[in-house]
């Protein structure tokens, strides 16, 4: 890769995170971790949506066919739900989504899903540190899709499981 | 870098924001990054974007370097979104062409590495920059404003905000749960620091509710539901039976001196169980509606249905007594909603080592509010429980059920004043030794310090120490019979015991037991102790996340009188503005059917919590309807076959933006 002035990170593995919250509860969270300024690792990049309802199990496929160690996903607790039951919804295909993450060998450890609510900024501390750690013992995603060797883009071998 | 919107042409800019991110992200390096991505023309690190000049710079770009897509690094969307739109459709471009990326709330401000953070702004711009080149142009859609507003709570904020709103002209509905409005302000003698008479100057407002053309007042009633969005709320009222009727009622109160009941002799909930009233009662003399109530669990009809319903000849032909009303259900439609619930106050007992239950003579300030009163239920006499003796000495102790860990850490911040306050009264009515324990003396406010400083000169004793316990173990005879408050005097640096007859608990406050239920009804948002939270703290501190539904109150935090009217008139201010504007534009995030792509599965019609989305059975084809769409896009995660969409978050836009995010995307 050329030196385009992408920084790079030294030392061990750093995991990559993709967290994607609504926008409604752990969105906030995280500003409110923000504005109380507590620490936490830095290695979830938040891609934001209105709900977490509005998450197609595609997208959690696509972050690990590109490159994710670990995904996130945030949303209101049971019953806060600013869409009233979007966050049932989520959790209805997060359970789904889980078993086949296992059957493609992906350790359960690297997707999560949490409740956190607009006022739980520590929590949300609480959650990016823990990840992280599980993640660093549990080293990069490693997958292999049987079509790798041939296509080089990872997201062509994800094709045939994320139907795109 | 070509899309279906033909050639994209990007400008990015990285603020600073003083020194909030440019001093733990390098902004430089994120703009130097960016600009080496395939369709950025201009990438710029600027120290206040938000700024006039940072704006302008913006919309010069976008006419200099024909720009057609935006980004700006700088806060959380939810403060800055509309900022930079608003830049955006000034420099030509619709307001959708622009995304944002919060550098600082999720990545300076929460992070300390240098090196990781500006990496993670990096990548975090660089997925904006995928995600805004996929972005549409979008229209908002306009809603018509229902200029009728509901008023949740008959509290002074409550009563102010219903009279400045009906005093404009205005439709007002306001539910209070309690027989009469009023709220915590009716209970109280008199208000810090100039000691004018709380009735004086509530009462004339509460009458000026009741007699108000533009308000309907519906007392003893709750929300039940509420449902639909801005300018358009379709709200249930269940208004609980009095078994009286409001219209029939002339307010003559006979029927309670008609009452079997020769004696009042269940505790009266307005005077804290200090004063008894009967089964049928007025809450206080100058309630309002002046209409009385029957309480089923007292009153012998109820209980029995064997009573002389003595209330009942004497209400006579009026007819106005029944004991065979129901509750009715009010389905109304509103534009805004007002929520003005306020608080409770610490329930004493939480703190056992004060006493409270245990020892007679320990009181919560709210009781003593009552005694000092002059219509209280010693007619403003302040006697020990026995209800015969006046202390000789008082000691009030501050921050009971607030700044403690154990039970509520906030400052309830009117406790100071009102202890003061209550200090006076109790001076001036018993001639007693006035102590006051206090962590912290918290003046702050138009002649609060001055206030403190009069009643230093009154001679009332101000301690500073946190009292550990109020016991009746006596070390001497002094002690023999008294109530001795064990304390660190801090600026002494000395334990003292200081034995006194009445102990006062200045409780602090705190939300309603059920303001969690009240929450979820009306889709608002709790800060962490549970008060509802406003949509900043600063900028729209009576706003909430839902648009159309405000706040005015204690509800919202601890504050005290003048900052509650202030609020209120605040909260109307802002309902005003939205019903006289007429309409309000909504966000365009709705969904969207691909029609030609849609199997007519209907797996997204039972999703939908606002049933916005229809089946046409001509067509075999799915529709949306965006007027009842809140933009969820939970029946977009679900269509199969993809042909539903969600505006603003379309699969590309997101899938852009996951991969985006990543290193090798």
């Amino acid at each position: 890769m050329p030196d385009n002035g992408l920084v790079k990170l030294e030392g061990g593995f750093e995991p990559n995170i993709v967290a994607i919250f609504c926008n409604w509860c752990t969105y906030l969270a995280a500003d409110l971790a923000g504005t109380a300024r507590m620490k936490y690792a830095p290695n979830a990049r938040v891609v934001r949506v209105m709900c977490s309802g509005r998450i197609d199990p595609q997208f959690v496929l696509d972050a690990f066919a590109n490159g994710a160690d670990g995904v996130l996903i945030g949303g209101c607790h049971p019953g806060d739900c600013h869409y009233q039951e979007g966050n049932y919804k989520t959790l209805r295909r997060v359970q789904v989504l889980k078993r086949l993450l296992k059957q493609m060998g992906i350790e359960e450890e690297r997707f999560r899903l949490e409740w956190i609510s607009a006022s739980e900024g520590d929590r949300l501390r609480v959650v990016m540190n823990d990840m992280v750690e599980k993640l660093k013992k549990l080293g990069p995603l490693n997958y292999k899709a049987p079509a790798e060797t041939e296509a080089a883009e990872p997201e062509k071998a994800m094709a045939g499981v994320a139907g795109r | 870098m070509h899309d279906q919107n033909g050639s994209v042409r990007i400008g990015v800019y990285i603020c600073h924001c003083g020194s909030n991110i440019g001093s733990v992200v390098d902004c430089k390096a994120v703009s130097e990054y960016i600009a080496t991505l395939p369709g950025v023309v201009v990438s710029r690190d600027y120290k206040y974007m938000c700024s006039e000049p940072g704006q302008e710079m913006l919309e010069k770009d976008i006419a200099e370097h024909n720009l057609n897509r935006i980004v700006v690094a700088s806060c959380s969307p939810h403060l800055h979104e509309h900022t930079f739109r608003a830049a955006t459709a000034k420099g030509g471009l619709n307001q959708y062409f622009m995304a944002m990326v919060n550098i600082r709330e999720h990545d300076s401000w929460v992070h300390t590495d240098k090196r990781a953070a500006t990496r993670k702004a990096q990548d975090l711009v660089r997925a904006a920059v995928a995600r805004v080149a996929k972005q549409k142009p979008l229209d908002k859609a306009r809603v018509d404003i229902d200029p009728k507003v509901l008023i949740v709570g008959g509290g002074i904020a409550g009563i102010h905000a219903a009279l400045t709103l009906a005093n404009a002209g205005k439709k007002v509905y306001l539910v209070e749960r309690a027989p009469t409005i009023g709220g915590h302000m009716a209970k109280f003698d008199k208000t810090f620091p100039t000691l004018d008479c709380a009735a004086c100057i509530l009462t004339p407002k509460m009458s000026a509710v009741r007699a108000h053309p533009n308000i309907t007042l519906w007392t003893m009633a709750e929300v039940t539901s509420l449902s639909g969005y801005v300018g358009n709320y379709d709200v249930q009222v269940t208004r609980h039976t009095r078994y009286i009727d409001e219209d029939l009622c002339a307010g003559c109160l006979e029927c309670i001196a008609a009452c079997v009941y020769k004696q009042a002799k269940v505790d009266d909930e307005f005077n804290e169980g200090l004063g008894k009233r009967k089964p049928i009662y007025l809450p206080f003399p100058q309630a309002i509606p002046q209409v009385p109530v029957i309480d089923r669990e007292t009153c012998i009809e109820f209980k029995s249905g064997k009573c002389k319903k003595t209330c009942l000849e004497a209400c006579g032909e009026r007819h106005a007594i029944n004991f065979k009303l129901e509750d009715k259900v009010e389905n109304v439609r509103v534009g805004t909603v007002i929520v003005a619930t306020g608080f409770q106050t610490v329930d004493a007992k939480r703190l056992p080592y004060y006493g409270y239950g245990v020892y007679p003579n320990v009181f919560t300030s709210l009781e003593v509010e009552r005694l000092v009163n002059a219509s209280g239920p010693t007619a403003g006499e302040v006697y020990l429980r026995d209800g015969k003796t006046h202390p000789k000495s008082v000691g009030i102790i501050h921050c009971v059920g607030s700044r403690d860990e154990k039970t509520n850490k906030w400052c309830s911040r009117v406790c100071c004043m009102y202890s003061l306050k209550l200090a006076h009264l109790l001076k001036e009515h018993t001639g007693a030794e006035i102590f006051n324990f206090y962590i912290d003396m918290r003046t702050p406010g138009k002649g609060f310090e001055e206030f403190y400083q009069r009643l230093l000169n009154e001679g009332v004793h101000c301690i500073r120490g946190r009292v550990a316990e109020v016991t009746d173990w006596a070390l001497n005879p002094s002690e023999e019979g008294k109530l001795v408050l064990r304390v660190e005097d801090t600026l002494l640096g000395v334990v003292r015991r200081i034995p006194v007859d009445m102990v006062v608990l200045s409780v602090g406050l705190e939300p309603h037991k059920d303001a969690q239920e009240v929450r979820r009804l009306f889709n608002i948002t709790c800060s962490t102790e549970g008060f509802f939270l406003e949509r900043h703290p600063k900028l729209a501190p009576v706003n909430t996340f839902t648009d159309g539904i405000f706040l005015a109150g204690c509800c919202q935090g601890p504050k005290d009188i003048p900052d509650t009217v202030a609020q209120a008139g605040a909260a109307a201010a802002e309902a005003m503005a939205l019903i006289d504007a007429g309409y309000v534009e909504q966000e365009p995030n709705t969904a969207y059917v691909i029609e030609e792509d849609c199997s007519g599965c209907k797996t997204c019609v039972p999703l939908c919590p606002y049933s916005a989305i229809a089946f046409r059975e001509d067509k075999r084809k799915a529709e949306v309807n965006p007027v009842l769409c809140k933009g969820c896009g939970t029946c977009v995660a679900a269509c199969p076959s993809g042909s539903l969409q969600q505006h603003l978050f379309e699969d590309d836009e997101i899938f852009a933006e996951i991969e985006g995010v990543l290193v090798h995307a």
